[in-house]
């Protein structure tokens, strides 16, 4: 566990799997993790977007899920995001939300 | 030979009376589990006298054939870590692999999900096949009463059908018929009518044929061969909430934005995802990633040696209970039509532009 936030250790996300054979992951060496959490982050971000949420980088090891008036959760993986998102939100984000479809749609076209 | 550093656990599941034990006595005296540990509920039941050869103590036996048997006391978290504390120390033999009976009522999830949340267990076990026991004379009318017994039957990799004996042969094709539809993929036994070959339905896994380009050749074609067998003749069914479906799309995956888009649909929707399972043509990865889900738990990925055919698709299938499959695929199509020009080269340290987004393949239906 962290000591200053209290986020526990390795919780074995399956996209953050650890590098052993035969197991695909980016979780391989520090350039490939640093690489992956900034383009993890950008991704993330064309999603938070819609629910007014941001995602950034907290010491290369954890991060930080915010609302625009700036209530804020540490998140340790793609496991704890949403359920992060949803707490801070207090509504639940559906990827099958017809709303919220339509609006990736419109991004990425 | 080396211990290996993970060892698998297979499930047996099955509903109350379906034949959970009689596979176990069957299975127990095999030679193929002379290296195996076997956690189950209760020694009588099994009726082990036979096959003792030695007794460890209260809870542990080691049978004759060379399978350590044990009985779960308590929580199944302290068994196997206990276990695997004494094969450490070498009072029990050095086992390779465990399998554990669940009891008929249990829902599979929070077992298989025991193995891989575990501090402990998840850095020296890994999780194998599941065995689901269908009874031939009941399972119709448990399918229809029991939620329990259709997610047993969803997270299956095996399905053994037993009774087939005592059943009439009516009623057995309209329950295979019925699995099919659950589960499509999941190999069918017919206990009572041929041997059952112990090492198919315990040791041929996705994790542990994913590294022999032949061997996971033959299993995935065989795999999505049965998915696209079985929708064919499905799609017209509207009278059952659980079905499978599987999806095909065309282009690289971005390997992020898939992650991001699995994540939060088993966030808020993974007790009704009862399995997902498929192969991804991943932006950078060369060679097929073959992911394999069973509610909110999610196998490590396997980066698999070689493509199982020609075709270069990514293809997935799912088991869901009341999901609709056209908002699925429309989402997935939303998230990965996200990755921009720039997250191949962020992603991959490679080229830009390289990785055009991958779009679904329509009509997808087949």
């Amino acid at each position: 566990m962290c000591s200053l936030c209290g986020v526990l250790g390795g919780g074995g996300h399956w996209t953050d799997a650890a590098a052993r054979p035969g197991v695909f992951t980016r979780n391989v060496d520090p350039v490939q993790r640093r690489r992956e959490r900034a383009h993890r982050i950008a991704c993330a971000g064309r999603v938070l977007v819609y629910y007014g949420l941001t995602l950034s980088d907290w010491q290369a090891s954890s991060f930080v899920l915010s609302t625009a008036t700036g209530k804020t959760e540490l998140v340790e993986d793609l496991g704890h995001l949403w359920a992060a998102a949803e707490k801070l939100l207090g509504r639940p984000c559906d990827p099958l939300d017809p709303d919220l479809i339509i609006r990736l749609e419109g991004a990425s076209a | 030979m080396p211990d290996p550093v993970f060892t698998p656990v297979n499930l047996i599941t099955g509903f109350l009376g379906s034949g959970k034990t009689t596979l176990l006595q069957r299975l127990l005296a095999d030679p193929a589990l002379s290296d195996t540990a076997v956690l189950i509920n209760e020694f009588g039941e099994v009726g082990l006298d036979h096959h003792l050869l030695e007794r460890i103590d209260d809870t542990m036996v080691l049978l004759q054939s060379g399978c350590l048997c044990c009985t779960i006391r308590g929580e199944l978290s302290a068994a196997i870590r206990d276990l695997h504390s004494r094969r450490e120390r070498g009072t029990v033999p050095r086992f390779r692999r465990l399998v554990v009976e669940s009891t008929g009522l249990a829902d599979p999830f929070p077992i298989l999900s025991t193995v891989q949340a575990d501090p402990v267990l998840r850095h020296h076990f890994r999780l194998g096949n599941v065995i689901t026991t269908v009874d031939a004379v009941n399972g119709l009318g448990q399918l229809a009463r029991q939620v329990e017994c259709t997610k047993q039957i969803a997270v299956a990799d095996r399905l053994v059908l037993t009774k087939t004996d005592l059943a009439e042969a009516e009623g057995t094709d309209a329950l295979v018929e019925r699995l099919g539809r659950i589960n499509p993929s999941a190999p069918l036994w017919r206990a009572a009518e041929a041997p059952l070959d112990a090492a198919a339905l315990l040791s041929h896994d996705l994790f542990a044929t994913a590294g022999r380009s032949e061997a996971a050749r033959r299993w995935f074609a065989a795999e999505l061969a049965a998915n696209d067998s079985a929708e064919a003749t499905d799609h017209n069914r509207h009278d059952e909430t659980i079905h499978a479906f599987a999806l095909s799309f065309d282009g690289p995956v971005d390997w992020t934005l898939f992650g991001l888009w699995l994540s939060m649909l088993l966030n808020r929707h993974g007790d009704r995802v009862l399995r997902v399972k498929g192969i991804l043509n991943v932006a950078d990865a060369g060679t097929p990633v073959a992911i394999h889900g069973v509610q909110r738990l999610v196998h490590p990925p396997i980066h698999m040696s070689a493509w199982p055919d020609d075709d270069r698709h990514s293809r997935l299938v799912f088991i869901v209970d009341g999901l609709d499959r056209g908002l699925i695929e429309r989402s997935l199509g939303a998230f990965l039509g996200l990755a921009p020009p720039f997250s191949a080269a962020v992603a991959s340290g490679t080229a830009p532009a390289l990785a055009p987004s991958a779009s679904l393949r329509s009509p997808s239906r087949r």
